[in-house]
């Protein structure tokens, strides 16, 4: 979230689109109320299902799974022929008026792809998505938008057959309603007008994940909602520590903090800092990642100690380096697994099994490894895949170790929620029986293969030897590792560069602007500095002051960055530092005393149009706002691709079906249809009740929401049940090109038919918390019939739309 | 909030019950009164709830070593007090008879799981695991750069630990020379 759940209440018109927070994120619920009830706020929900949360909305729009970027493209449309953006916040705080390469073709001039396609690769060569410099090196504008080769008049040529009409065909949604929509929410392209975007997984989920997100990022630059009071694009992320776990850098292309995990061809620590380190000409510009020297060496430190030296380049050398060509990803450790190529497998609080997409291939592939360690409350479809449906225990090699660990109430910590914000959970009771907080097992591990590299030598021991790793010898001291995470100084600092002020040894950093990059600070992750400093863990705050009246609530727990409780918050004032909503003032500049009051900004830097003012997004080299994601895999601009599999035709790019660029895999139970097979003439979705979780682990197992959620539902259209002899209540075979599954039908108008293209589509939603295991007769995994392909960017798996069919069993 | 948290109106109204059946009703009727809360005298312990990411603070009372009772913590400025169904239940994650409370060992071919000890497992987990490093590490790639990863041995998760956990694993991960580190946060 660029903003957090308290902010919810002052938003104007709040947009759910991907999301169901009334089922998914129930007592955020509180805060849209309150904006719709106390403020009249408008709540608006685009989703194919009509949802609870639909069913508070002031408009409902219905639209077919997968078309969202039809949807918003329509939008960015209706705002530009109509001028509702938001002239001097596009004009001062976003690329709009950015010249682009004239070399730069789009869709609307090569028939639906980008410049740069090779088809062999199925890749973009990405040399002219880019700005026009001058000579200093500076992006060209043209503040009139008139040129052709401006982004306003790029965008607008790129969305110029996304009319209404076309928008309906495309989405089933009737055209009064996109209409309304589009109007509700142009209409706050206003200094004091301000939507909020919530959405979760209803738009990564797709083979157009990430261009989803970025459609809605473009509207809400346009109608100037970031870094506002009530606006900012939000995440719902859908774990309670999704947001830390992914900050902390548990995926295989960032460590902690966003860094680049480092790769084969950045040979040593010079190469990683002149490739990672962006530079800038842009005189206003803070350019923010100019400081990743200070984060990586201050990683290397936390994660070697004194081992670490200038002199043997932070021991840079130890951490493990990707091959550039290759990519480690969720579904590619699966496709190697079932390769044979995996060996060794630790699921810790994971059941891939029920979770991943295609989760026959998944389950497959785990019998080929030789072993498998699984770290869980709970014996789960992972850990005992060896006698699930299909498998033969007595040929399957596997071995398998289960280790039981305590719950969040046995052990204390901090977790992030998805405004980012960290707070501290205390230890409540001792774990059952003798289960060990996951701290412990890592720690025992630690010490135990080191004990063997000791012992026995062995390959290359040293970056397991020389670890920096002295949390205690069985108990881990846990506040010891947060003050790790928030850096501290390795060496004396006599007058730091920052504010000449002396620091010793072993004293905390107050925040990673106090970083160094000559070793003299290890930090574990830049961006959770200021968490625990000298006076303390903010983490444990509990002050409830709101004297903005905003909800910021600065003293309740911290939250990153440097507890800055809206992201981007420069960009809420005009250049002059003045808010643009005078009645929703995030921060504002005090020109008699020089400095910020409000929320903590983005740099105490004076506004922009003062002597040393800063352009507002400080993490963008260009210092603003970019519509053009020349860093994408898949082109600049969303576009509309159908999903991978779907019964209709590509209108807007005939000859392109789907995401040039979506990841597929390729084995022999890599099953998906390009387009349509008429054995599965409808659209399948998948989704989460409120119940229940993810794959249901802890919630099958909890009595009292086993109860009221019991078993695999399939929800269907009355139409369609009509047609197919189906009453509520009746087990039906849900099949896909990837298997088939039984559920209980639920005959419902919650999920109606559209009108796309002249036809019916129907749709047929199943949520995924089931798995053989447990409860008995409760169903199996919605995920054995989803397709396992992936967005080009983040390669998460489409299983927001596959096709299907149904039948009663 | 205001000056008077909900525990303290719990105590509040619970001294004005004591007093209105003293005062007005003394036919012998049961006194609900004198039926002690369960959360009398338990310890009372703040967390966060470990389902979605909107961050509910909750009250998790203790007595005996045992969890009693689950609240929303009405201080918290996101949930004020509330919880959702899953919070709410979070008594029964606490006290679930359902939970493996030792660790297990399946070996290759075996139909059932086996009790072992923590030692033993440990021990086993760090034979297979140095093992299986020192057979397939790569120390250089075919252009003869230095890479230090083993890629037959993955991992993933989790966004059920806590921040502490997820950076230590992520560590000890690396340290192993793992590329393939991943959670639920990718799917």
């Amino acid at each position: 979230m660029t903003n957090h759940w308290v902010d919810l209440k002052n938003a104007d018109v709040i947009i759910v689109m991907g999301g169901n927070p009334a089922e998914n994120h129930p007592i955020s619920m509180k805060w849209i109320l309150k904006a719709q009830k106390e403020k009249g706020a408008k709540l608006l929900v685009i989703d194919p299902k009509f949802t609870r949360t639909a069913s508070k909305a002031d408009l409902y729009v219905p639209i077919r799974p997968g078309t969202d970027i039809a949807f918003l493209g329509g939008l960015i449309k209706y705002i530009i022929d109509n001028e509702l953006y938001f002239k001097e916040y596009v004009i001062n705080y976003t690329d709009l008026s950015y010249l682009v390469d004239p070399n730069f073709k789009g869709p609307e001039d090569l028939d639906g792809y980008f410049s740069g396609y090779d088809p062999k690769t199925r890749k973009y060569d990405k040399a002219t998505w880019k700005y026009q410099l001058d000579e200093k090196g500076v992006p060209k504008k043209d503040p009139t938008l008139k040129d052709p080769n401006c982004l306003f008049q790029l965008l607008k040529k790129h969305y110029r057959r996304y009319t209404l009409d076309m928008v309906a065909e495309i989405t089933g949604a009737p055209k009064e309603k996109i209409l309304e929509a589009y109007k509700i929410i142009a209409s706050t392209g206003k200094p004091n007008k301000v939507a909020t975007i919530c959405y979760a997984m209803g738009w990564t989920q797709h083979t157009v994940g990430v261009q989803n997100v970025r459609a809605m990022s473009i509207i809400q630059l346009l109608l100037g909602n970031i870094g506002m009071a009530g606006g900012g694009v939000n995440a719902l992320r859908g774990e309670s520590n999704v947001q830390g776990s992914t900050d902390m850098g548990l995926l295989f292309h960032v460590l902690p903090g966003y860094l680049p995990t480092p790769k084969a061809s950045w040979v040593d620590l010079k190469t990683y800092i002149e490739v990672n380190t962006p530079k800038t000409a842009e005189p206003k510009s803070l350019n923010w990642w100019k400081n990743r020297p200070k984060y990586i060496v201050s990683l290397l430190k936390a994660f070697y100690g004194d081992n670490a030296t200038k002199e043997n380049d932070f021991c840079y050398g130890y951490l493990p380096k990707l091959d550039d060509n290759t990519t480690y990803s969720w579904y590619d450790i699966f496709d190697a697994m079932y390769k044979g190529k995996i060996k060794g497998f630790f699921a810790w609080g994971q059941n891939p099994a029920c979770s991943s997409a295609n989760a026959n291939k998944v389950r497959k592939a785990l019998s080929k490894l030789d072993w498998l360690v699984c770290v869980n409350l709970w014996d789960n479809e992972t850990s005992s895949f060896w006698k699930g449906p299909g498998m033969d225990p007595k040929k399957i090699k596997t071995e398998v170790f289960f280790l039981p660990c305590a719950s969040s109430v046995e052990k204390q910590g901090s977790i992030t929620n998805s405004g980012r914000l960290a707070q501290w959970r205390y230890k409540a009771v001792e774990p059952p029986g003798k289960c060990m907080p996951d701290a412990e097992i890592m720690n025992e591990l630690y010490h135990k293969i080191k004990e063997l590299y000791q012992k026995q030598g062995g390959v290359f021991p040293d970056p397991i030897l020389k670890l920096n790793w002295n949390y205690g010898d069985k108990h881990v001291d846990i506040e010891k590792v947060a003050k790790e995470i928030n850096g501290y100084y390795t060496k004396d600092v006599v007058s730091h560069p920052i504010d000449k002020k002396t620091y010793k040894k072993g004293q905390q950093v107050p925040s990673f602007v106090f970083l160094l990059d000559d070793g003299s600070t290890a930090c574990g992750n830049w961006i959770f500095s200021a968490s625990f400093t000298e006076a303390g863990n903010m983490m444990k705050r509990r002050g409830k002051e709101d004297p903005t009246g905003l909800g910021l609530y600065s003293n309740w727990a911290w939250c990153w960055p440097l507890n800055r409780r809206i992201i981007y918050n420069r960009a809420s004032v005009d250049p002059m530092g003045n808010p643009w909503d005078p009645q929703r003032p995030v921060i504002k500049w005090d020109a008699q005393n020089k400095k910020w009051v409000g929320d903590v900004p983005d740099g105490p830097q004076p506004p922009l149009a003062m002597e040393g003012g800063v352009l507002p997004f400080i993490m963008k080299p260009s210092g603003v706002g970019t519509i053009f994601g020349a860093g994408l895999a898949d082109g600049p601009f969303p576009t509309y691709y159908e999903p991978v599999e779907s019964p209709f035709k590509n209108l807007l790019y005939p000859k392109v079906h789907f995401n040039p660029v979506a990841r597929t895999y390729d084995s022999p139970d890599d099953k998906f249809v390009v387009g349509t097979d008429p054995k599965y003439p409808y659209v399948g979705t998948t989704y989460r009740v409120t119940e229940h979780w993810q794959t249901g682990v802890m919630t099958r197992h909890t009595p009292w929401l086993l109860e009221l959620e019991p078993q695999i539902f399939a929800e269907i259209d009355p139409e369609l049940a009509k047609e197919k002899g189906i009453k509520s209540g009746d087990k039906v075979i849900v099949s896909s090109p990837r298997g088939e599954i039984w559920a209980i039908a639920i005959v419902t108008e919650r999920i109606r038919p559209l009108i796309v293209q002249g036809k019916k589509c129907h749709m047929i939603g199943i949520p995924w918390h089931y798995g053989w295991k447990f409860p008995k007769n409760g169903g199996d995994s919605a995920n054995l019939i989803t397709p396992n392909v992936v967005d080009p960017n983040t390669f998460i798996q489409e299983t927001k739309c596959f096709i299907v069919n149904i039948r009663k069993a | 909030m205001g000056g008077i948290s909900r525990r303290n109106f719990l105590k509040l109204s619970l001294g004005s019950l004591v007093l209105s059946s003293i005062s007005i009703d003394l036919t012998p009727v049961k006194s609900y009164a004198a039926t002690e809360l369960k959360i009398k005298n338990a310890k009372e312990s703040t967390s966060i709830c470990p389902y979605c990411s909107v961050g509910c603070s909750i009250i998790v009372y203790t007595k005996g070593g045992k969890v009693v009772q689950v609240e929303g913590d009405p201080d918290s400025p996101i949930n004020q007090g509330s919880l959702c169904p899953k919070g709410a239940s979070l008594l029964q994650m606490a006290n679930n008879p359902y939970r493996v409370t030792e660790p297990l060992y399946r070996a290759p071919g075996a139909t059932e799981w086996k009790k072992v000890s923590w030692e033993w497992a440990l021990s086993e987990i760090a034979k297979r695991v140095k093992a299986t490093r020192d057979k397939y590490f790569i120390l250089k790639d075919e252009k003869g750069r230095v890479v230090n990863r083993v890629e037959a041995i993955a991992h993933v998760g989790s966004a059920a630990l806590d921040n502490e956990e997820c950076y230590l694993l992520q560590k000890l991960m690396r340290a192993l020379g793992l590329v393939y580190i991943e959670h639920q946060a990718r799917i």
